[in-house]
């Protein structure tokens, strides 16, 4: 059975910039993929890519064997790649509950069910005491769960996470490792952007180290941590040193 | 008890008429009901949607057209205009919202501005149609009082009350509300926002188009420049929503209240009558500044400020 995303051979311009050249790699299913990079190296271009805001100007995506390059992000999440932002988007004037509930709807008819499920996320991702803030009131780390909560109430058999660590203090962080590996014991698929080397190099199975576009290592924690590219890119050249 | 309110409110409109009102009360009542219709109409795409339109004279004005000629050229009463407008208006919507809904924020307002203009000029020249300026005059009333438009008009606001209200408890509101917070997330989520844009546009445009031919019927006349009017119906359908409150059920409806009252008003002021508009493009800065969300919006805002009053 193939990977169950596969990138193959994705670049993306912007104008002259080539923001991604040429990546290739696969996501196996229920593994937790971590993507890292220095600033600007196209991490979260890569997830507009999968996710459909752009598409590949060069190479294709594949999910379950189906080509969705091209298609268009609502499209892709009903396949079941859901995503959340690095820039948090939560739906400001609605309540918590109405904010997952709204996410619910795309598997389920009725309100009843869309209510149960967005309940049953709720508790999964601790916010259930949250339920009727509206979610501009929301301190940031809550609203980080609140993208992630909203992301799976759309019943994803993927899901982006794009630094969903950053800005949280420890105790929050902490909270947050627990769901995601919560998230990976329901069979769930997880591609993570995160910049907290400890928190990723436990969390994942797998790394892909971008830089300037280009994907200059992969494997697993241990072999990323040692690879003299990936050093340089984080570190600077050492001979120059 | 706040549940039966809507009961009681249509309970007490709907006996008014009985109780020998002018002629000239019923007309502002009349007026009144209309413009939330218009209001209720623009809230369902501005308020809950998110997308505003500068342009819902073009629905107003189809649907005034559309009874206006049934009955010139096709001979037949204009009442049957309110029935076939729903048709002609969501075409029109789904020509307009392709081409408009690509648009996002500030863009589509001014898109949404020219297609009420670009009709107008079109109305005014398809003199083989339209009768151009000379515009059409109904020479048969139906009824010579106005209790039976009044009827007619309270049936059509029960109606879009009704269907507003059940659109926004639906998976249609969650969508609306989700595109209107913020579109990009609402994709993300599967949401398809064009669909569900276009949805709501021709929702607001067909209640619009009702009241539209409904006006035809009742005012026995129209012409290109009041039914096509920028100031006069797209920029009034906006702050009757804004005054009344964004994104309520009753904000249109009290908005309509204020509005024809306060057009009313100062209309009978001599000399100053003459520039209204000026009033109302004071009241909506003033609203725009200090009420954001409107008289059913800010209401805790309003009566702190009573209090305060009290107080000194």
């Amino acid at each position: 059975m193939s990977a169950l995303l596969e990138i193959k051979g994705v670049s993306r311009f912007f104008g002259g910039l080539a923001a991604l050249s040429d990546v290739t790699f696969n996501v196996e299913r229920g593994d937790i993929l971590g993507l890292i990079g220095p600033n600007g190296a196209g991490k979260t271009t890569l997830f507009n890519v999968v996710n459909g805001f752009y598409g590949p100007s060069q190479g294709e995506v594949f999910f379950n064997g189906k080509k969705i390059s091209g298609l268009k992000p609502h499209q892709i999440c009903a396949l079941g790649i859901a995503r959340t932002f690095q820039v948090v988007k939560p739906l400001q004037r609605m309540s918590v509950l109405d904010n997952v509930i709204a996410s619910a709807y795309l598997r389920v008819k009725s309100k009843a069910q869309a209510t149960k499920t967005a309940a049953d996320i709720l508790h999964f991702t601790d916010l259930y005491d949250d339920r009727d803030v509206p979610s501009k009131g929301l301190p940031l780390g809550k609203r980080k769960r609140l993208e992630i909560a909203r992301a799976l109430a759309t019943r994803p058999e993927m899901i982006l996470l794009d630094e969903s660590f950053a800005g949280l203090n420890p105790t929050e962080q902490n909270e947050c490792v627990d769901i995601i590996k919560r998230i990976k014991g329901n069979g769930i698929t997880i591609m993570i952007i995160e910049h907290h080397m400890k928190v990723i190099m436990s969390l994942s199975d797998r790394i892909v180290v971008l830089n300037y576009g280009q994907k200059i290592a992969e494997g697993n924690p241990e072999e990323v941590r040692n690879n003299p590219l990936v050093i340089e890119a984080y570190l600077g050249d050492t001979q120059g040193a | 008890m706040k549940k039966f309110l809507p009961l009681v409110l249509l309970a007490v409109l709907a006996v008014l008429p009985l109780l020998g009102l002018s002629t000239y009360l019923l007309h502002i009542l009349i007026l009144t009901i209309m413009w939330s219709v218009i209001g209720m109409a623009w809230n369902l795409l501005g308020g809950y949607c998110g997308q505003v339109s500068f342009g819902h004279a073009a629905f107003f004005g189809i649907g005034a057209y559309t009874a206006g000629i049934l009955y010139s050229k096709v001979g037949i009463s204009a009442w049957w205009g309110i029935p076939l407008s729903i048709l002609v208006v969501t075409i029109f919507a789904l020509i307009i919202g392709f081409i408009c809904l690509r648009l996002r924020g500030p863009f589509f307002a001014l898109g949404t501005l020219a297609v009420g203009v670009i009709l107008r000029v079109l109305a005014e020249n398809l003199t083989g149609l339209t009768d151009g300026n000379l515009g059409i005059m109904i020479r048969e009333r139906t009824w010579v009082g106005k209790t039976w438009y009044f009827y007619i008009i309270l049936a059509l606001a029960t109606l879009a009350f009704i269907l507003v209200k059940k659109v926004i408890e639906s998976k249609l509101g969650y969508y609306f509300v989700a595109i209107r917070e913020d579109q990009d997330a609402a994709e993300s989520l599967g949401i398809d926002t064009t669909y569900y844009k276009t949805i709501a546009l021709c929702l607001s445009a067909v209640m619009t188009g009702l009241a539209g031919a409904f006006y035809t019927s009742y005012m026995g006349y129209i012409d290109p420049k009041v039914v096509f009017a920028l100031h006069d119906i797209s920029i009034v359908a906006i702050m009757v929503v804004m005054v009344g409150g964004v994104a309520t059920y009753w904000g249109p409806v009290l908005g309509s209240v204020i509005m024809v009252l306060l057009a009313e008003g100062i209309r009978s002021i001599p000399r100053l009558g003459a520039a209204h508009h000026t009033f109302f493009g004071i009241l909506l800065i003033i609203i725009i500044i200090f009420m954001p969300n409107g008289l059913t919006g800010d209401i805790s805002k309003i009566k702190r400020l009573f209090r305060i009053g009290k107080n000194v």
